[in-house]
């Protein structure tokens, strides 16, 4: 009797994985068959339009490269040195824990919360406006706790020994971080960032708050450029009744899917390399 | 510069980056609450707390932001009836039961459910999951508090499921194994020895899963609707708090009225619900953490 209600459980534990993996695939399903047909060149090369046929999603994701790449390389150093100093600085002192204490809890505040940061601070008081710098400032805010975090694991596994043995030959603290821990770190750094962004990539509900504009007719061309991302236009064309434009969202979605997919496989790419050269 | 000073100096930039993270808090909360504090001079802080009507956008203006919490309230019950114990039973699932091979193979597609863009889910429930719905519940509107709620806890299962199964797994092999030599069975051991030593870590996933679903914004915002009310009913449009900061920001309210400074009011409101709710999770896991050390 037992062991058949234990089986039933294993059952019932096991349905709620399927039941999971069911709706990710009815998900993908659905998409793919509302927007697969509608993509092409000229999807990818049209700018947003008044007409569901002619729009297109070439100003969205210029504006999403834009972005995300400024993301990286705000978010990048200041993640990196943040890291290294919680890691092979201040592991021990109270400032350290405070901040370490502030880093988890920053990351799991809503995104959107960061988005009013950003429109009180970057936009208003800084001046800056809504235009790709303040749009990537605060994204970097939201990806830090993530770079600091991968940052730190990957400094973790480099064995002291490395560390030991520069000390042992005369180099100081920095030079030994500089030249000897970072770049053995550098691969576990790297898929770090690059999943950090590729969250970032999907983030709507701050940019949004930040007034990145939903009607922009054109490709940003400079850091100060006003600019709208994949994921605003695809609220846009869903928040329309039409079922041409719903159409479009799914077209869009798929786009940024292809984009979100190809940076996770280029972490994992790093990733792998990284664990087939192994460690010293 | 001698290279003492120097070393000296790049540990000072080290730590001004990391210290950067606390100027981040105090930052959101300085701007919150300049906001806010202008906001609650027009309005008296009971009215907006405990009023029943939202009406901001009108002509005639009310403050109450119950309706925004009750609609909050509202989606993220939902979400939690289908994350708790679906997440739960996956921990159990995959941290007593599965086989590691088959781990290694479900755990990158949960991490894919739990990446998928919001924006994605929020396309999901509105154009797949509530016209499904309707075929069984005819009463239920285009927008409604159901289908958002269904979706987000589906979203937010990998948190609970990942974060669960660490607590699961840290629990001591010998404490499993004392309790087989007892005759217990594995559904026994699983339901009355692991996950009653692992509560604090399975207690700091659930509540990190609220306060996830309270902040979340974009699934709410394109399928629950516009429609501030106080209601218990999940078949109708509500909106949330997050609905509302988007909606706002949507159109063009001008800079220093009343109307921009509600945002930052209920804005400050989420992130005080939110804040207090990592702060117990993370004393949680803490606690849990120092138990198997």
């Amino acid at each position: 009797m037992s062991k058949q209600m234990d089986l039933l459980f294993q059952l019932a534990s096991l349905l709620t994985l399927v039941v999971a993996l069911a709706a990710l695939g009815a998900l993908v399903f659905d998409i793919l068959s509302d927007g697969a047909s509608r993509l092409s060149w000229a999807f990818l090369n049209n700018i947003a339009s008044r007409n569901a046929d002619q729009a297109g999603v070439y100003h969205a994701l210029m504006g999403t490269i834009w972005v995300i790449t400024l993301t990286g390389a705000l978010a990048l150093p200041i993640g990196v040195a943040a890291a290294i100093y919680l890691e092979e600085y201040g592991t021990r002192s109270r400032a350290a824990h405070f901040i370490e204490l502030n880093i988890a809890n920053l990351a799991a505040v809503p995104s959107i919360i960061y988005g009013l940061l950003g429109l009180g601070l970057f936009v208003r008081l800084m001046g800056m406006g809504q235009s790709v710098m303040a749009g990537a400032a605060t994204l970097a805010l939201l990806a830090l706790p993530v770079v600091i975090l991968s940052t730190r694991e990957a400094l973790r596994t480099v064995p002291s020994s490395i560390r030991e043995g520069s000390y042992a030959l005369g180099a100081t603290k920095w030079q030994t971080i500089w030249n000897q821990v970072l770049p053995m770190a550098l691969p576990g750094v790297l898929t770090g960032l690059i999943l950090a962004l590729s969250r970032a990539i999907g983030e709507t509900a701050p940019l949004i708050t930040i007034g990145a504009l939903t009607y922009i007719p054109f490709a940003p061309d400079s850091v100060w450029s006003k600019f709208t991302v994949l994921p605003i236009q695809i609220f846009n064309w869903v928040s329309r009744p039409q079922v041409e434009f719903k159409t479009n969202a799914a077209a869009a979605i798929l786009v940024l899917l292809v984009l979100l997919l190809s940076m996770n496989a280029i972490a994992i790419f790093v990733r792998d390399r990284y664990q087939r050269q192994g460690r010293v | 510069m001698s290279t003492r000073t120097l070393e000296w100096i790049i540990e000072r930039l080290l730590f001004l980056c990391a210290a950067l993270s606390v100027l981040t808090t105090a930052g959101i909360i300085a701007v919150l609450a300049f906001e806010t504090y202008e906001f609650l001079h027009e309005v008296p802080v009971l009215e907006f707390l405990t009023g029943t009507e939202w009406t901001p956008l009108f002509a005639n203006q009310r403050f109450g932001v119950l309706p925004l919490v009750v609609g909050t309230m509202l989606v993220s019950s939902i979400a939690m009836v289908v994350a708790l114990p679906m997440g739960l039973l996956a921990a159990i699932y995959l941290s007593e039961y599965a086989p590691s091979g088959f781990r290694r193979i479900i755990k990158p597609v949960l991490e894919i459910l739990a990446g998928v863009p919001t924006v994605v889910y929020g396309y999901f429930a509105l154009t797949f999951v509530t016209p499904l719905l309707q075929q069984f519940l005819p009463s239920l509107s285009g927008f409604n508090a159901l289908s958002p709620g269904l979706v987000m806890g589906l979203m937010i299962l990998p948190l609970v499921s990942s974060l669960s199964e660490d607590a699961m797994r840290a629990v001591p092999r010998g404490l499993r194994e004392g309790s087989y030599a007892l005759g217990a069975t594995r559904m026994q051991t699983a339901l009355k020895v692991v996950v009653p030593a692992a509560f604090s870590g399975i207690t700091a996933a659930f509540i990190l899963a609220v306060s996830r679903a309270i902040g979340e914004t974009m699934i709410v915002a394109i399928a629950a609707g516009q429609q501030p009310r106080l209601t218990a009913n999940p078949f109708v449009p509500i909106e949330t708090m997050t609905a509302y900061i988007v909606q706002v920001s949507l159109g063009d309210t001008p800079q220093g009225t009343i109307e921009y400074r509600t945002i930052f009011a209920v804005g400050m409101l989420l992130f005080l619900m939110t804040f207090g709710l990592n702060l117990v999770s993370t004393w949680l896991r803490q606690r849990f953490r120092e138990e198997y050390a």
